[in-house]
C-alpha cells in the first residue's frame, strides 16, 4: 500500500473526487494560483482550472456563504478555511444558515458542503492562529464534524464528507499534515459516523482525536515499554460522536484518559467523559481524567506555547498516575 | 453606471393589459393576506415574529414579477408577499404561519423562514444580510453550469450596512454573476431611520463602490420598479452584469406586530398612504380603460376569497407529529 503524509492524502482525496463528479468545486482563500497556503490543494488549480478551484478575496463570510449558495442550487462545494481560527468571522455561515436551512425549511433543500479548516498550534502563531474549535461546531445539531488523525482516515472522511449530504466540518491539522501512514489507492471511504480502536490494551483508555491521536499513540508505545498496556481509541467522529468503541474499552479497562489540543472547559473531552459517566458509570475504577490546552490565549514565546500544549509526558504521567504507578 | 435616480414610469411601459392586471390583483393579494395576517396574528393564531408587507407591494411585485420561474429569489424575514409574488400558494404560507405540517417549511420555519424549492423561493433568513453571500453562492452555481437563470437577493436597507453586503457586492461584480440585489428601502431598520444609520443614505450610490450599476426607483411606483427591474435582469442573464437596485418605500405598520411604532409621526405614514401604489395603479387602470370599478372590485373579491381559502386550509390542517422532532435535522434522516 502506498505510504503518504496526511497533506498527500487529503489532496488525493479532492482531486478523485473532482475527477469523479463535475458538481465538486473547491473555493478559498490561495487555494489555487498560490496552491493552498498549506499546500493541500498543490497542483489542482493547474489540473482543474479556476473555476473549480476558486481562489477567493480574503472574505471568510462570502466563501462560507457561497458555499452554501451553490449547495442549494445543486453543487458539492468544498470551502478552504486558511485556519479553523478564520471560520470565526463567518460563524454565522455556518451555525445560523448551513446548520438550520434543512431543518428550517422543514427538509425543502439539502446543503450538502464541506469546510475544510486546520485548527492547533505549536508554529509560534500566537493567539489567533493556534486555537482548536472543533467543539463549538460539535455542539451544533444539523453539522457533522470529524477530525482525523491519520492519512487513510484523512483521504477516506473527506471522500465521505464530499459525497454527504450535510454540511461537514472536516478539522485537520497544522501540526499533522507530514504525518505518513499506508494509504489505499482509488475507492477508500471511511463512514464519518464511526470511531475506531487504534491500539488494543488492556490497563487504560486514552481517548484522542487528530493531532492528539498521534500524541496518545506515542504515548501508548512509551507506557509499554513501562510494562502499561494502553487501548487508544480514535474519536474522529465528533457529531454524531460515536460512543461505542470508546464505551467497549471503558468496559474492559475501567479507566479513561481524554485528550485534546484545545481548552477542556465546555470541550470534547467534558463532552465524553459525561457520556461515560452515563453510560457505564459502574465500570470506572477511577474519574475520567481530562488533558487538554492551558486556559490562556495561545501565547508567542516558544517555552509558554510548548508548556500551554498536552504532550506525550502528559499522557504518560496522566497514565501512571490513574494507575497509582507514580 | 447610472449617476441619477430614474423618473418614474408614465404609460403602459410596454405591459400588456392582462400583465398589468396581474400586477395589480398580485399587489392586492399581498395586501389583503398581511390584513388577514394581522388579524390572525391579533388573535393568537399566529406566534412568534411577524413582519408585514403593506406599503411595500408595489416595490416587492415590480421587481419578483420581472422574473422567469426558474429564477432564484432570496429574502429576509419580512417575506410572505415576496413568496407569494414568486408564486408560493397562498394557503401555503398562511398554513407556515399557523405553523402547520402543510406548510411551506412544514410549521418548521415560521413566519421568517417561508421556502418553495418548486418555486425557486430560496427562503426567508432572519440574521440581518446572511442571505447575501447565499444568493451569491447560487450565482455562482448557474455560471458554473452554464444556465440562463438568475438570482435576486431582497434585502431591507439596514442590511446595506453589514459587511456581508459589500462581500456579496464584491465578489458578485468581480466574479461577473448574475444577481439583481434589490433594497427594499422602507425607511427604517426596525426603529432607526436609514440617516442614522449609514453614512450614505442613498443607498444605491453603494453600488458605486464595486463599479456595479446603481438604480434608485420610486418603490410606490410599480411600473417604475417594473421597468427598471427588467432591464437589470436582462443585463444579468444576458450579460451577467450584476447590480444593486433601491426601491424607495414605506412600511405602514411598525416593524413587527409587536412594535409601538412611537418612532414615526403619524403624518408621515399618512403622507405615504396617499401615495399608496395599489391606489395609483387602479386610477392608472381606470385612466386607460383596462379597468372599471367593477372590475377592481372583482378582483379585490377574487383575493379576499384566496385569503379566506388560505386561513380555511391552514386551520384545517394539521399540527406536525411530535414524533417528527427530530426530522430534517440531517438530509439522511428523510426516510425517518
Amino acid at each position: 500500500m502506498p505510504v503518504l503524509n496526511i497533506r498527500e492524502a487529503l489532496n488525493q482525496a479532492l482531486r478523485e473526487e473532482m475527477i469523479r463528479d463535475e458538481k465538486v468545486f473547491l473555493l478559498g482563500e490561495d487555494i489555487g494560483l498560490y496552491d493552498g497556503s498549506f499546500k493541500v490543494t498543490r497542483g489542482l488549480y493547474k489540473e482543474f482550472g479556476e473555476r473549480r478551484v476558486l481562489d477567493t478575496p480574503i472574505a471568510e463570510e462570502i466563501i462560507v456563504g457561497t458555499a452554501i449558495g451553490a449547495a442549494m442550487a445543486g453543487l458539492r462545494p468544498v470551502a478552504e478555511m486558511m485556519t479553523v481560527n478564520f471560520i470565526l468571522v463567518a460563524i454565522d455561515q455556518v451555525v445560523n444558515a448551513a446548520a438550520h436551512i434543512h431543518y428550517m425549511f422543514g427538509g425543502g433543500v439539502k446543503v450538502p458542503l464541506v469546510i475544510r479548516a486546520p485548527g492547533g498550534g505549536g508554529h509560534q502563531l500566537g493567539a489567533q492562529h493556534s486555537h482548536s474549535h472543533e467543539n463549538w461546531f460539535a455542539h451544533v445539531p444539523g453539522l457533522k464534524v470529524v477530525a482525523p488523525g491519520t492519512p487513510a482516515d484523512a483521504k477516506g472522511m473527506l471522500k465521505a464528507a464530499i459525497r454527504d449530504d450535510n454540511p461537514v466540518m472536516f478539522i485537520e491539522n497544522e501540526g499533522t499534515y507530514g504525518v505518513k501512514g499506508d494509504v489505499p489507492e482509488g475507492e477508500h471511504l471511511v463512514p464519518l459516523d464511526r470511531n475506531e480502536i487504534k491500539r488494543e490494551g488492556d490497563d487504560l483508555t486514552i481517548c484522542a482525536y487528530s493531532r492528539m491521536l498521534v500524541v496518545a499513540m506515542d504515548a501508548a508505545r512509551d507506557l509499554e515499554a513501562d510494562g502499561i498496556s494502553a487501548e487508544v481509541v480514535d474519536m474522529r467522529a465528533l457529531r454524531p460522536l460515536d460512543m461505542g468503541p470508546a464505551l467497549e474499552s471503558v468496559r474492559k479497562t475501567g479507566r479513561v484518559i481524554t485528550v485534546e489540543e484545545g481548552w477542556r472547559s465546555f470541550g470534547v473531552g467534558a463532552e465524553i467523559a459525561s457520556r461515560i459517566y452515563e453510560e457505564a458509570f459502574d465500570d470506572l475504577d477511577a474519574p475520567v481524567a481530562r488533558l487538554g490546552s492551558a486556559e490562556v490565549p495561545t501565547p508567542y514565546n516558544k517555552r509558554l506555547e510548548k508548556i500551554t500544549f498536552p504532550g506525550k509526558a502528559d499522557v504518560v504521567v496522566t497514565a501512571r498516575a490513574l494507575l497509582g504507578r507514580n | 453606471m447610472k449617476t441619477e435616480p430614474r423618473a418614474a414610469a408614465t404609460g403602459k411601459d410596454g405591459l400588456s393589459e392582462s400583465e398589468l392586471l396581474g400586477l395589480y390583483r398580485e399587489m392586492l393579494l399581498i395586501r389583503r393576506f398581511e390584513e388577514k395576517t394581522a388579524e390572525m396574528y391579533q388573535m393568537a393564531k399566529i406566534g412568534g415574529f411577524c413582519h408585514l408587507n403593506i406599503g411595500e407591494e408595489a416595490a416587492i411585485v415590480g421587481t419578483i414579477s420581472a422574473l422567469r420561474a426558474a429564477d432564484y429569489v432570496y429574502s429576509n424575514y419580512r417575506e410572505h408577499g415576496h413568496a407569494l409574488a414568486k408564486g408560493v400558494e397562498a394557503r401555503a404560507v398562511m398554513a407556515e404561519l399557523y405553523g402547520k405540517e402543510t406548510g411551506t417549511s412544514k410549521g418548521r420555519g415560521g413566519s421568517m423562514h417561508l421556502f418553495s424549492a418548486e418555486h425557486r423561493f430560496h427562503g426567508g433568513y432572519a440574521i440581518v444580510g446572511e442571505a447575501l453571500p447565499i444568493a451569491v453562492g447560487t450565482g455562482y452555481a448557474i455560471v458554473y453550469q452554464d444556465k440562463p437563470e438568475v438570482v435576486m437577493s431582497i434585502f431591507g436597507d439596514g442590511a446595506t450596512n453589514i459587511g456581508a453586503f459589500h462581500e456579496s457586492l464584491n465578489v458578485a461584480k468581480l466574479w461577473k454573476l448574475p444577481i439583481v440585489f434589490v433594497c427594499i428601502n422602507n425607511q427604517y431598520g426596525m426603529g432607526t431611520a436609514v440617516s442614522r444609520a449609514s453614512a450614505v443614505s442613498e443607498i444605491w450610490k453603494k453600488a458605486c463602490a464595486y463599479d456595479m450599476t446603481g438604480e434608485r426607483v420610486d418603490g410606490m411606483d410599480v411600473l417604475a420598479v417594473r421597468a427598471v427591474t427588467d432591464r437589470l435582469v436582462s443585463q444579468a442573464r444576458e450579460r451577467r452584469e450584476p447590480s444593486l437596485l433601491e426601491c424607495v418605500t414605506y412600511r405602514y405598520k411598525g416593524h413587527s406586530m409587536s412594535d409601538p411604532d412611537t418612532y414615526r409621526q403619524k403624518e408621515e405614514i399618512k403622507e405615504w398612504q396617499g401615495r399608496d401604489a395599489i391606489l395609483s395603479l387602479g386610477n392608472h387602470l381606470k385612466q386607460l380603460k383596462l379597468a372599471g370599478d367593477q372590475d377592481l372590485e372583482r378582483i379585490d373579491q377574487e383575493v379576499t376569497a384566496e385569503v379566506e381559502e388560505a386561513v380555511k386550509f391552514a386551520e384545517e390542517s394539521p399540527e406536525p407529529d411530535p414524533r417528527q422532532l427530530y426530522r430534517y435535522v440531517y438530509a439522511d434522516e428523510e426516510a425517518g
